[in-house]
């Protein structure tokens, strides 16, 4: 059995392997290159969003950290992190209320990657962002209110 | 298309190492007009990987609200100074590009 997985892993390749790997169950689908979630992405309401992924209805955490500015001046680039003193952190997502899409992003965290998430979004406006963080097998979620003077979508 | 390198920095310290990437992408949301009035088409990127020598770091899924030239920073335990770090992404025409640096 050992060995056979040794060829296994000798012989593929690429996205081979991991269809294998995958296939095998060694390693979770979702954890490599999870098939996008377009039904996620393609929410609109905040509500819709959560429901797609899975999450039903966050409870408030203190333990997830939100951070960006008070007002982007540009709202084309906004940078927000996220991060979490939570153990097991295995998802973090951005959501965006008022943006056409609430989902700016979604990160999948193997064992060893802390909770801890910089990028930078679009905001088509003020809205409340929320961080959204898997612990274990239950969802908290921490909100921010950035105030945009310049919309990111043309605006 | 071609596509430009991404600027990729790690560093490590007391055990933990973080990691900054920089990657040059249009992320046209798909919402936008152009000056006749058409919609540009959306043009994003939807995947995203990183990977240490070749253990898995992080795997993240984008929208469109993804800024023009993503910005990206995580931490994960472990890394040595001159080890391999991957970063790969997918967009939603196919296209992919990997570019990998070493930790400083």
């Amino acid at each position: 059995m050992n060995n056979q997985r040794r060829n296994v892993l000798k012989s593929g390749s690429g996205a081979a392997l991991l269809g294998i790997l995958a296939a095998a169950g060694i390693i979770r689908p979702g954890m490599a290159l999870a098939d996008w979630n377009k039904a996620a992405f393609e929410a609109k309401s905040m509500a819709d969003t959560l429901k797609a992924l899975g999450a039903g209805s966050p409870a408030e955490s203190k333990d997830v950290q939100v951070t960006g500015p008070d007002i982007a001046e540009n709202g084309a680039v906004v940078p927000v992190g996220v991060s979490s003193t939570l153990p097991n952190v295995t998802m973090v997502a951005i959501l965006i209320e008022k943006n056409p899409n609430a989902l700016a992003a979604s990160f999948t965290l193997p064992e060893g990657t802390l909770a801890n998430v910089q990028t930078r979004v679009k905001m088509g406006q003020t809205s409340n962002v929320y961080a959204l963080v898997k612990s274990g097998d239950k969802f908290f979620m921490a909100t921010k209110e950035i105030k945009v003077t310049l919309g990111g979508c043309g605006g | 298309m071609a596509t430009n390198p991404m600027k990729i920095r790690a560093s490590t310290k007391d055990g933990v190492t973080e990691v900054k990437a920089l990657i040059s992408h249009e992320m046209e949301t798909g919402q936008r007009k152009d000056a006749a009035g058409a919609i540009v088409p959306a043009w994003f990127i939807t995947e995203l990987t990183a990977k240490h020598n070749d253990r898995l770091v992080l795997s993240a899924d984008f929208g469109t609200a993804v800024s023009k030239n993503p910005y990206l920073a995580f931490k994960f335990k472990g890394g040595a100074v001159g080890d391999k770090i991957s970063v790969m992404w997918k967009d939603n025409k196919g296209e992919t590009r990997t570019d990998e640096a070493k930790i400083a």
